[in-house]
């Protein structure tokens, strides 16, 4: 039976004072990682005969501008598909240098996860094979989820108020 | 309060079962009838014209009930619905065009051959109705001209043939000589076209 607490227990033992922030919200596992170490994570998640996290669910990112030096959390969510275990991986990025490596080598399926997480919130995947924008137009240059924009303008004119019922 | 935008409001009487289009203007005597060229070819244009839906999304259910027997669009001439641009004379665009599909109208507009009508059903196609964000086309209008709007969110089928209809008053009273004049190049380059 995997528990969280073995995970964590076999997590401790191998990465130590690297692995942080472990916390259980609605039973899941979550944790964290210094940014350089994500691919060691996910590596040693897949290998480990106990642990086996051989599926990523999901893969995204958060913007939190007020986290000085860390405002972007990249997000793994991982699946143990012999045990139905899911765990949930976060490391933090500075947004001046949004750099992470890429989980492609591990797991195919990152490749249009990262490059939707780049047309939305710029995080640069080092070492990804065609990292350009999934989503969005080509031409856009900026990155839409970002929590960086205003809110709608309310003098502007281009909308006639009364035909949107908030005249 | 009433609503800004409103259809049979009054009520019109069925005039005959079957209604002919009338004959243009014209001189008649026996065995000749002599009228100007424009007014034939607009009387024909305006009863026969091939549609072509461009359909993205819930105004596009509204477009299936337009064309279904109850509304039945074939009533005024469009009955047959192509799918091949190069076929239509009205590109309809029913729904909301995201950034990314502003190319493709455009294509689908210049595969066209003249005379071509455009029509925008729907506040999306309109104007970006409520989606307004970075995502999303405000308008088609910003890639391609269009002769009608159809307001509404979704419009009723009665609204897009009161659309239809009113395409069909433009096709009728178009100049022969409109497509060739300096102002509707000017038009088109205004769009970037040819």
């Amino acid at each position: 039976m995997l528990t969280n607490e073995r995970i964590k227990q076999r997590l401790i033992e191998k990465f130590g004072e690297q692995v942080t922030a472990f916390s259980e919200p609605y039973g899941m596992l979550t944790f964290e990682a210094p940014k350089e170490q994500n691919l060691k994570l996910l590596n040693f998640l897949y290998d480990d005969e106990v642990l086996k996290f051989r599926f990523l669910t999901d893969l995204q990112a958060v913007h939190y501008p007020d986290n000085k030096g860390r405002e972007l959390a990249v997000v793994y969510h991982l699946h143990n598909l012999v045990d139905n275990v899911r765990i949930r991986f976060k490391v933090f990025t500075d947004i001046t240098v949004p750099d992470i490596y890429t989980a492609t080598g591990l797991f195919s399926a990152a490749n249009w996860m990262e490059r939707e997480t780049y047309d939305f919130y710029g995080v640069n995947f080092v070492g990804h094979p065609n990292l350009k924008r999934i989503l969005n137009v080509d031409e856009m240059d900026y990155f839409p989820l970002r929590k960086e924009y205003p809110l709608e303008d309310q003098t502007r004119i281009d909308k006639d108020d009364e035909m949107f019922g908030r005249g | 309060m009433g609503r800004p935008v409103s259809y049979n409001v009054n009520p019109k009487p069925l005039e005959k079962d079957i209604s002919i289009a009338d004959m243009p203007e014209g001189h008649q005597g026996e065995g000749f009838f002599a009228t100007k060229l424009g007014a034939v070819v607009g009387l024909a244009r305006r009863n026969s014209i091939w549609p072509l839906p461009f359909a993205t999304s819930c105004c596009g259910i509204e477009f299936m009930a337009t064309m279904g027997s109850h509304y039945d669009l074939a009533r005024f001439g469009s009955e047959r619905v192509g799918f091949s641009p190069r076929q239509c004379d009205l590109l309809m665009v029913i729904g909301t065009i995201a950034k990314k599909m502003g190319p493709v109208v455009k294509q689908v507009y210049l595969q066209m051959a003249e005379p071509r009508w455009v029509i925008a059903v729907g506040a999306c196609a309109s104007s970006g109705g409520i989606f307004d964000t970075y995502s999303v086309l405000q308008g088609i209008d910003q890639v391609v001209p269009v002769d009608v709007y159809v307001p509404g969110c979704p419009p009723r089928p009665e609204a897009i043939i009161d659309g239809v209809m009113r395409i069909q008053d433009l096709i009728g009273k178009e100049s022969l000589r409109r497509r060739n004049s300096l102002k509707y190049k000017q038009l088109l380059e205004s769009y970037g076209i040819q």
